[in-house]
């Protein structure tokens, strides 16, 4: 259960949603700066919302009402940004293993190694990686972390058609093997399609339609297809 | 042209008060730095004054508020007494004046490098559940390493030729506190003390050259390596 309820001012830019989802993978599409990071971002601790709810399945990350405002750190949710963000003074094998729990079993290292395709990059620093390595490197480290959800920024931005492609492979092949609930940002209609269960539609920082799946692919020419950044939005 | 036993004194003991006063000053400055670059807090400005008034400041006046504090009258200084660990015209009393005229260069230098550091990489590190102090030893502090460098280094050059501070606070005592700098001014004034003093200068200008050397190569270094650190 995705239960987001939010009020946030960025300043002129303001967001308010409530998207509430039984299913697992959920997909806030739309076009770029219309609030679909801004609302990840809440979501990972990173924005502090006006006023609202968030709570993924019985675990509340913030609450205005009730007082309840989770540090980051203590969110329990894998983050992985559009942008990688990985550690430059580390390794591969360093990075991912920064947000491993204290006492987790080797093998759930070995796994997301192998599952991701790392093994020959364990030594190699950021720097040495091509846009798809540093993207599943950061896929990695999310998943390593353990966390209750996992929150996927553009997970395929700025990748060329093969590392897109290798990138949205490795996603597919996550989602089949563990049942992780998922909050993805995307303006790609096929990306969505492959990966979510549930689509919200944002425009301009307010809900424009929930769809499960079905809907969603049974409406290919949805509103952004065709579009990433409209003007009125490009500047956020 | 080799250094006479004296000279050599005072240049090991300019080397031993530079080093421990730069040294036992860097947590401070460490915590001042990243108070400044990535804080708010109700009068910052002036507590960034306070940090750079010894740049400013004659360094005799520094002296001065030093002997009346940390001496053997000062508050501060009878408590030391008290406790056997006198300060005033002792060695240490120079590496603390040395480290309090070298603080602003350091602080400055750190305050530099972390404000470099994405932030990004910080609030990713939370992310993954690593509190304050491990976001800083792990990430901000090794992705400022060459601000760091170059901060040690320009800080041990103003701690190594400090002259004014030292002198009021602890005087001249030789094997204590008369340092190169002192040294050097005594061979000024003495006749016949022309030859010690071009010795003497020549190290002085050779430890300020590598020092900057140092600095400016880290600095250089650091600003060649945008990758790292994003907009």
């Amino acid at each position: 259960m995705i239960d987001l309820d939010l009020a946030l001012q960025r300043g002129e830019f303001s967001l308010e949603l409530a998207i509430t989802t039984p299913l697992r993978a959920l997909a806030l599409f739309g076009p770029s700066g219309c609030g679909k990071t801004s609302t990840l971002l809440a979501m990972a601790g990173l924005l502090h919302p006006r006023r609202g709810r968030m709570a993924i399945d019985d675990h509340v990350l913030f609450d205005s009402a009730a007082g309840i405002d989770l540090p980051a750190a203590h969110r329990n949710l894998g983050v992985v940004f559009q942008d990688a963000r990985l550690f430059p003074n580390m390794s591969v094998r360093d990075n991912l293993r920064y947000g491993m729990p204290r006492g987790a079993a080797p093998a759930a290292f070995d796994d997301a190694v192998s599952l991701l395709g790392l093994s020959t990059l364990l030594k190699h620093k950021p720097g040495q990686l091509s846009g798809g390595q540093a993207r599943r490197v950061a896929i990695g480290r999310a998943l390593l972390r353990r966390p209750r959800a996992l929150l996927l920024d553009e997970p395929l931005a700025n990748l060329h058609r093969e590392a897109r492609a290798e990138v949205l492979q490795h996603l597919v092949r996550l989602k089949q093997e563990f049942a992780l609930t998922t909050v993805m940002v995307s303006h790609q209609h096929d990306e969505v399609a492959a990966l979510a269960d549930a689509v919200a539609l944002i425009d301009d920082g307010r809900l424009a339609a929930l769809q499960d799946i079905a809907e969603f692919r049974a409406t290919p020419a949805a509103p952004y297809a065709a579009t990433t950044a409209p003007d009125r939005c490009a500047a956020r | 042209m080799p250094l006479d036993h004296a000279e050599a004194v005072a240049l090991a003991l300019s080397f031993k008060v530079s080093l421990v006063g730069v040294f036992a000053s860097l947590p401070f400055a460490l915590g001042c730095a990243w108070l400044l670059a990535r804080t708010r807090f109700f009068g910052k400005p002036l507590f960034e004054g306070l940090l750079l008034l010894p740049l400013i400041l004659p360094p005799v006046v520094t002296g001065y508020v030093l002997l009346i504090v940390f001496g053997h009258h000062g508050a501060i200084g009878r408590l030391l007494d008290a406790a056997g660990l006198s300060i005033a015209f002792r060695w240490s009393g120079a590496a603390l004046a040395a480290a309090v005229m070298a603080f602003p260069l350091l602080v400055v230098a750190l305050r530099n490098a972390f404000e470099s550091v994405d932030r990004k990489l910080e609030n990713a590190a939370a992310t993954l559940g690593a509190g304050p102090w491990r976001i800083f030893f792990g990430i901000t502090l090794p992705l400022s390493v060459r601000g760091l460098v170059a901060g040690l280094a320009l800080a041990f050059a103003r701690a190594f030729g400090e002259f004014g501070a030292t002198i009021t606070f602890v005087s001249s005592i030789p094997g204590q506190t008369r340092t190169l700098p002192i040294a050097l001014y005594e061979l000024i004034s003495t006749p016949g003390g022309e030859g010690g003093a071009l010795r003497l200068t020549l190290v002085a200008v050779t430890v300020a050259l590598l020092a900057s050397l140092v600095a400016a190569l880290m600095l250089l270094r650091g600003r060649s390596r945008p990758s790292e650190i994003e907009a």
